[in-house]
């Protein structure tokens, strides 16, 4: 296919592709320079965002928001404003940003810089999982000083005037601190517990001021994007996703990786991407964008396009294109166990509804396992789930509750052979 | 400044540097935002754990009160507040990994070291962790983290490969 690894991968095939002066080799920080050396005011501020916002651009965090429009709600005042980056990446699934970070650090720290300057944010952090502490943490660490030491961040960078200071910061474990308030909570030195918003981030964020979240594939697209033009970024993908985006495929397939791929890529295209089924086994199920998004039925799946507006259609979502494929043998009750047992252990305890409401899912699953299952349970499952949904300060009680719902609509009967079999499974 | 414990440490010049590090990338009077990169450079230099006695003395060196560096300790699931193993496996066991067998590779390790998930070897070499979630590395699932390195596409061989180092070391 023409357009593979045309954004963020672009250059990561080169040798020592992390290396400044092979990132500046093709063509890279030459943005950054432009932006610095024309005339850095308000006015070239407001043209990044419009060329972002006509770019279509979707945060690739997983829930999609346009990226122009998000940085469009930063005040246009002169108080601190913070721009940080959520490389938190912990979407079970989902493992496209650490290979940004190993590979391609400084599309990052190029796209944060020219973020900030867009935002008029003086300050970036970095958030970057606590887990990723000695795997790719130090290479972006060594980038950060790498762009430093070529006066690419900084004060008045390159006697621009511009000033931008980024900072790494690493985490300690916790899921719900890639929610954009809990990541900021987390970022000021608290317990990683979401905020009620209103107030959002661009108006009360971290320490209070103005600041805005994005996504590591969402920041590390930038520079492109701003180099090659919006026609070009649009001519990828389809009218409502344009752009490429970074499939994690795992699960049953011959060839698990990441692909950066147009949006609106036919799934079938993409599973032979991945190799095909592992075994020629028959394609069960898939798991589209990462645990928290609804599972689809094999047979609907494989008539959608890999985009926003086709998974949401099908009654999944993109999410963070994390595509866990399941082949036929799979016992889909065990699957949504372990999917349950997930939202229970990383639930921050804040709201009762989530917090409470987690457990009974994973202990009812953990009883029809161990064959001590009644029909009712279902009916249970189901109602606890539906009151977790939308009653929560963030989105992770409506992921807690969609894998149980989507499981038991498309697998009913497995789990009732399981309650009147004394747990043995169907699939087994 | 606490009123939990009556003994006190000094933390050593090192970690107070690394602390430093911490704290000045934050704008002064936030030295709340550098607990966590603290408590990862003192746990690193406690054989992998944190001690009340610890925190407190990051509490103060920090001039935060002492709980906000409990609630800190307590949450995050890198941290260790109890003695644990000098190694640490962690084993990713969520569905990527699952649909790849991490199952059996958990009950490889746990019937090779003898110890359930949770529990530390009674040598006191290797603690592993109770059953981990996505590491974020699913393309090379299964996989485990041992020591805070990543370590892919696992099977049983490359488990014992590494489990012979682990359990050879002095």
């Amino acid at each position: 296919m023409m357009h593979e690894n045309s954004i963020c991968f672009s250059n990561i095939h080169q040798p020592e592709s992390w290396k400044i002066e092979n990132y500046m080799a093709s063509g890279g920080y030459l943005q950054w320079k432009k932006i610095l050396q024309g005339q850095p005011g308000n006015k070239a501020r407001q043209k990044i965002v419009e060329i972002i916002k006509t770019s279509g651009l979707r945060g690739r965090g997983g829930a999609g928001f346009p990226t122009g429009l998000k940085w469009d709600f930063m005040p246009k005042t002169t108080e601190q404003k913070y721009l940080v980056c959520n490389s938190d990446e912990s979407e079970p699934g989902t493992c496209h940003d650490r290979e940004i970070l190993k590979l391609n650090p400084h599309a990052l720290i190029e796209g944060m810089a020219i973020a900030g300057f867009a935002m008029d944010a003086t300050v970036g952090y970095h958030y970057v999982r606590g887990e990723f502490i000695k795997d790719c943490y130090p290479i972006v660490e060594f980038a950060l000083q790498e762009a430093y030491t070529h006066n690419l961040l900084g004060k008045n960078i390159l006697g621009s005037g511009v000033n931008f200071d980024l900072y790494n910061f690493l985490g300690a474990g916790a899921y719900i601190c890639g929610e954009e308030t809990g990541l900021l909570e987390s970022l000021e030195g608290k317990q990683g517990k979401p905020r009620f918003k209103p107030p959002f981030p661009a108006n009360f964020g971290l320490y209070g001021m103005p600041t805005t979240v994005n996504n590591t594939q969402t920041l590390a697209s930038v520079p492109k994007i701003i180099e090659q033009g919006t026609e070009w970024y649009k001519s990828m993908g389809t009218d409502k996703s344009p752009g490429t985006n970074i499939f994690s495929i795992t699960g049953h397939v011959n060839k698990p990786g990441n692909y950066e791929l147009p949006l609106g890529i036919p799934f079938a295209d993409l599973l032979e991407r991945a190799g095909g089924m592992l075994d020629n086994k028959k394609l069960k199920a898939v798991i589209p964008g990462g645990l928290s998004t609804k599972v689809l039925p094999g047979d609907v799946i494989a008539d959608c396009t890999m985009d926003y507006e086709s998974l949401a259609s099908a009654g999944s979502a993109l999410g963070t294109g994390a595509v866990v494929v399941i082949a036929e043998g799979t016992c889909m009750v065990e699957l949504l166990k372990r999917s349950s047992r997930f939202y229970y252990v990383e639930n921050c305890g804040q709201c009762t509804p989530c917090r409470e409401g987690t457990g009974w899912l994973y202990r009812l699953l953990q009883k029809i396992t161990q064959g001590k299952g009644q029909e009712s349970d279902l009916t249970l499952l189901v109602d606890v789930a539906n009151r977790i949904e939308g009653n929560t300060i963030c989105a992770f009680g409506d992921a807690a509750a969609w894998p149980v719902q989507s499981f038991i609509e498309h697998y009913y009967s497995e789990f009732e052979y399981m309650i009147n079999n004394h747990g043995k499974s169907i699939a087994a | 400044m606490s009123t939990e414990n009556t003994e006190t440490v000094e933390l050593t010049e090192n970690i107070k540097e690394k602390i430093d590090t911490w704290v000045a990338k934050f704008p002064v009077g936030k030295q709340r935002s550098a607990i966590i990169g603290s408590l990862h450079a003192v746990q690193e230099h406690n054989q992998g754990y944190l001690t009340p006695e610890l925190m407190d003395a990051v509490a103060d060196y920090l001039d935060l009160p002492c709980i906000y560096v409990y609630e800190v300790a307590t949450f995050y699931s890198m941290f260790q507040t109890e003695p644990v193993g000098c190694n640490e496996i962690a084993i990713c066991t969520n569905i990527s990994c699952m649909l790849s067998g991490s199952d059996e590779i958990v009950h490889h390790v746990e019937d090779r070291l003898n110890i359930k998930l949770g529990e530390t070897t009674k040598d006191g070499k290797i603690f592993l962790k109770k059953e981990e979630e996505c590491l974020a590395a699913c393309t090379g699932a299964p996989m485990m983290m041992v020591n805070r390195q990543y370590i892919e596409n696992l099977n049983i061989e490359k488990v014992n490969e590494i489990l012979e180092k682990l359990e050879q070391q002095k």
